[in-house]
């Protein structure tokens, strides 16, 4: 449907992770060691804490959970909220489904991206947004919606679009 | 001191409900009005949203939609006393669209402050569970079967048999899954819920498990609602600090714990096998069947999996007796159904009805016709897996077994509206392309079939030998549809199919054309 990056796949060897991060992982291990099946939970609190799960913890995440590395990397890439690249400062995500097709979501999101400059799975060149496809955010009786980071908007026309952009754009200055 | 209520539900907040509830405190502070504000969940009027209520002596009154600008001329006409404005709607109970539901499942959602246990057991809550407490595990289980409860996840299976199956297998660990992952487009119900009155599913969940022998349950939750994560988990510390929940519940000695779990957007893992695979850290990937999750389930155990909407039922059921909930409904199809109206609908919202509802009524009486105010053409009901509906089908009544014998399904109750400008062509493809994009890949009719639909629909639709690609679109419907491993692949024809079948002309084919396919 879109072509998600295969950069993750593709790049030789991954960048090794700085120390501080390389900790920061290691905690998040350690957080989970009575928990019943982790690897879902840690890697979202990965993600939650690095912003996404670069290539270089999988093994890291693997030796923690005494987990192939080929299971870590396979669960990564199987679910669409997992990424293995740094974001934009905030993830604007355009529902595609059919309740916001149903209002006008095709042409919304021919504007984003537009206006954004971008396409999905990409980020501004200023580094503040990241445009993201989702299907569906339960907001169906009040569309189209969008996701930016986590809180959802109705009702979005391009203008509306427009403003909310605006304003996070401005406050990231 | 007047209590406010501001919903804290994500249509609500998606709306503006936070700075609404901040222009009233902001405005009450000013006139030293003496103002609670209290968030509760949305009451599911959804055009109304953000919805404010006052409490008043002749009940709670109604206005919307509320923006803040609207703040000061709602003081000075006196809405702390329920005066009258443009906005005002009258006693909330009385606004048609609310008054002619018969809410059970949803009986409190948007009259009460979600995580406020008082408020829920001021309402009847956790009676359905002191009476279970007071049965045996097989009158439970007969309890549920009595009332006809079907799975509303979608697949409307009987939910008492399921759990039947769970208490008569021999285990030393069961469990209770509670399947969250609410991806059908036009869907919001269980949200409402967890949202809304998350009590009641816990109480659900926690009857299922005295009904069963399970201790411990998961609530696998989609990461699209980060909202519901955080009341439900609230709701969740609320029910074992109060001995809800825990090593003894309500001094039983029954002991019951439940963690919710985040999915990562994944449509797939709405399907029960592969959220057990996801739940057990694994790849969402299709199980076989059998072996029944009932008999081998999460980490191989018996386990329960049910729909958000199915366990907050069982409460009314064993609270008011299996015969109240039974009462209502036609046929096979017992109780009610929250039906979600999505899409291109005036009044957009929840209407929780008896089965037996028509499609015609849900959609003039409470949408009130399309919000582009063109006409309806086609309504997708029960997900992106459900057929596309002609006008000459909405006089069918919501009913399992009616919506089977037109090739559609009731599904989740998600009804998706479309006006007279949708391409049906268009519609088609995307529920092929949503096919590919969403399937695990493990069986070849979902993996493969859903790619080469899509290529067939364009040849159909560019008029490249049209009449063979007719043929073959036919036979791979057939194929995804007799083969595929779920119902991922195997109901991805119902859209297709009904899309080619009623509205041919959007493909570039004489109306006359349409009987081909259906054969």
């Amino acid at each position: 449907m879109h072509a998600r990056s295969n950069t993750a796949e593709t790049s030789a060897a991954a960048q090794p992770l700085d120390a501080e991060r390389q900790a920061e992982v290691e905690r998040i291990v350690a957080a989970h060691t009575n928990v019943v099946a982790p690897l879902m939970p840690v890697l979202q609190a990965v993600q939650a804490a690095l912003g996404y799960i670069p290539r270089a913890a999988i093994p890291q995440v693997a030796r923690g959970l005494n987990l192939t590395r080929a299971e870590v990397y396979g669960v990564v890439t199987f679910y669409h909220h997992f990424r293995t690249e740094p974001t934009g400062r905030h993830i604007v995500a355009i529902c595609q489904a059919e309740a916001c097709q149903a209002m006008g979501s095709a042409a919304l999101t021919a504007h984003a991206k537009r206006s954004l400059g971008v396409d999905y799975h990409e980020v501004t060149r200023d580094g503040v947004f990241s445009l993201e496809p989702v299907y569906c955010l339960g907001n169906c009786a009040c569309t189209p919606s969008i996701m930016v980071d986590a809180n959802v908007h109705a009702r979005v026309t391009p203008e509306r679009f427009d403003e909310i952009i605006d304003e996070l754009r401005a406050a990231a200055r | 001191m007047t209590t406010v209520y501001v919903p804290r539900d994500t249509t609500a907040l998606a709306l503006g409900a936070e700075r609404v509830a901040r222009a009233i405190a902001d405005e009450a502070a000013r006139r030293g009005d003496d103002v609670r504000i209290a968030r509760n969940g949305s009451r599911g009027l959804a055009w109304l949203e953000p919805l404010v209520e006052v409490e008043t002596p002749a009940g709670r009154v109604a206005y919307g939609p509320v923006a803040p600008k609207d703040v000061p001329s709602l003081f000075a006409a006196g809405f702390l006393a329920g005066g009258t404005h443009a906005l005002a709607h009258g006693l909330t109970e009385t606004i048609p669209y609310l008054a002619r539901q018969e809410r059970l499942t949803f009986a409190r959602v948007g009259i009460i402050e979600p995580t406020s246990l008082a408020a829920y057991e001021a309402l009847a809550g956790f009676r359905g569970l002191r009476r279970a407490l007071e049965l045996e595990p097989p009158a439970i289980v007969e309890e549920v079967i009595q009332s006809g409860l079907r799975g509303r996840g979608g697949a409307a299976f009987p939910t008492g048999i399921k759990w039947k199956t769970v208490l008569a297998a021999p285990a030393d660990q069961k469990y209770i899954v509670c399947n969250a992952d609410e991806g059908d487009s036009g869907t919001f119900s269980d949200r409402m819920i967890m949202e809304g009155d998350p009590f009641v599913l816990i109480e659900g969940m926690t009857i299922a498990a005295l009904a069963v022998g399970a201790t411990r349950g998961f609530i696998y939750l989609r990461s699209e609602y980060p909202l519901a994560q955080k009341i439900l988990t609230d709701a969740i510390a609320v029910a074992n600090d109060r001995g809800y929940l825990g090593a003894d519940i309500l001094g039983s000695g029954k002991r019951f714990d439940v963690e919710v779990r985040m999915g990562a957007g994944a449509y797939i893992c709405g399907e029960e096998t592969a959220l057990l695979e996801s739940l057990e850290g694994k790849r969402g990937m299709v199980r076989f069947k059998p072996p029944l999750p009932a008999i081998s389930g999460l980490f191989g155990k018996p386990t329960v999996i049910n729909n958000v909407i199915s366990l907050a039922s069982v409460p009314i059921v064993l609270d008011r007796g299996a015969a109240f909930y039974r009462d209502y409904g036609l046929g096979r199809s017992r109780g009610t159904l929250p039906l979600q109206l999505a899409g291109n609908v005036k009044h957009g919202g929840l209407v929780e009805k008896a089965f037996g509802v028509t499609v015609r009524e849900l959609l003039y009486d409470f949408g009130g016709g399309t919000a582009t105010g063109r006409p309806i053409r086609t309504v997708q009901i029960g997900g992106p897996l459900g057929a596309y509906l002609p006008e000459s089908q909405f006089d069918t009544p919501i009913d399992y077994e009616a919506f089977a014998a037109m090739k559609a399904m009731v599904g989740h109750g998600g009804i998706v509206v479309f006006d007279d400008t949708v391409d049906m062509a268009h519609m088609a493809r995307f529920a092929m392309e949503f096919c590919a994009f969403e399937s695990c890949g493990k069986c070849t009719p979902c993996r493969i079939g859903s790619t080469r639909g899509v290529e067939v629909i364009d040849r159909i639709v560019r008029n490249e030998e049209r009449d063979k690609n007719l043929v073959v679109l036919d036979d791979l419907c057939t194929t995804m549809l007799d083969a595929s491993l779920c119902a991922l692949g195997g109901l991805t024809p119902y859209p297709v199919q009904s899309a080619l079948r009623y509205f041919p002309e959007d493909f570039g084919l004489e109306p006359a054309a349409a009987a081909g396919p259906d054969a």
